[in-house]
């Protein structure tokens, strides 16, 4: 249930933006999610075709783009792709000082009206 | 035609959670996000907490769960206002529930609001309500290997309650092993071993909350 409230935050900037340029429809949507988020996109595509019912959005495809999570290690540089559970300790070194550079996006791009 | 928004798909939630810490500001009332998995002891913690604190402080609660009041009731039997949301299905709390519910509280009157989060590990992390401070609980019986499996909520937090301390004897849990992931995680946070319902070490958990609490009344960054 996470992504019905992220699929009503997406419908909300769509229709504002939407608005703001007189749309009168909306054809698709571009969006960015971090796999950390915990996003899962199939249940992110149900939610988003419940959400965009009764608005200028309905039918609107939703066009996700999935980022992976990168790592570097502050110690030795090191740094790689990992999935959800494995940023926390270097792979290189061992070490636990880290940063994230990516991963956690949550943001939408752009979107194509009429 | 094509027009480029960028912009933070959570915008909206992160409005009101400002508007809701602007409140809390303005009331003077300092407001603790917990969060911990379904039977870490959040519940317990709270009404630990409440019995270290309700002498210095007048405390509320706010009580989220997918379904029922139990534990606004159990609040509410030891003299505590409660005020219950029911998510309905959702996993998490948002800003919007959140500003229904002080609503019906009389922000001014109180110190305290602690709110108890939906049982979750992962998607009340992401949202923010407007709180002065969001603290996890992990309980003993749930691993040591959590924060590898869950990094965000551990890197949220303001400071890690270890609850269920007394029963390190009966599970194999690397204590060592958890405070070095923690403190890679986020080397800020303070980690209290307590145990809710005996009451060790919740004395040194509250005194921090107390701190956080005295420093938000004093106008000062909490």
């Amino acid at each position: 249930m996470h992504e019905s409230g992220i699929a009503e935050g997406i419908l909300k900037s769509t229709l504002e933006a939407a608005a703001e340029a007189g749309a009168v429809k909306v054809n698709s949507v571009d969006i960015t999610v971090g796999v950390l988020t915990e996003v899962m996109e199939d249940a992110l595509q149900f939610a988003w075709e419940a959400a965009r019912a009764a608005s200028i959005a309905d039918g609107a495809a939703l066009n996700v783009t999935m980022v992976d999570a990168r790592t570097r290690c502050l110690d030795c540089g090191h740094e790689w792709v990992h999935d959800r559970y494995s940023g926390a300790k270097c792979p290189s070194c061992e070490g636990y000082l880290v940063s994230l550079l990516a991963g956690r996006e949550l943001r939408i791009d752009s979107i194509d009206i009429d | 035609m094509r027009v480029d928004i960028d912009r933070k798909i959570l915008a909206a939630n992160d409005e009101l959670a400002g508007q809701n810490r602007a409140r809390f500001k303005g009331a003077g009332v300092f407001v603790l996000d917990l969060m911990a998995s379904p039977g870490a002891g959040k519940t317990s913690t709270i009404l630990a907490t409440i019995g270290a604190l309700r002498d210095r402080y007048a405390i509320a609660v706010i009580e989220g769960d997918i379904a029922s009041k139990v534990d606004a009731e159990k609040v509410r039997a030891h003299g505590i206002p409660a005020v219950q949301i029911n998510t309905g299905g959702a996993c998490h709390l948002e800003a919007a529930m959140i500003r229904r519910a002080v609503d019906t509280l009389d922000l001014d009157a109180f110190d305290l609001i602690i709110i108890e989060n939906v049982g979750n590990l992962v998607c009340p992390s992401d949202f923010d309500l407007g709180e002065n401070a969001k603290v996890m609980i992990l309980s003993v019986p749930e691993g040591h290997d959590k924060p590898y499996k869950y990094p965000n909520i551990f890197q949220v937090s303001k400071a890690v309650i270890l609850n269920k301390y007394d029963t390190m004897g009966v599970f194999d849990f690397d204590e060592p092993e958890f405070r070095g992931v923690v403190a890679s995680l986020n080397g800020q946070a303070p980690i209290f071993p307590i145990s809710a319902t005996k009451g060790d070490g919740v004395a040194e958990w509250a005194e921090w909350l107390a701190g956080r609490i005295d420093a938000c009344k004093a106008g000062e960054q909490a």
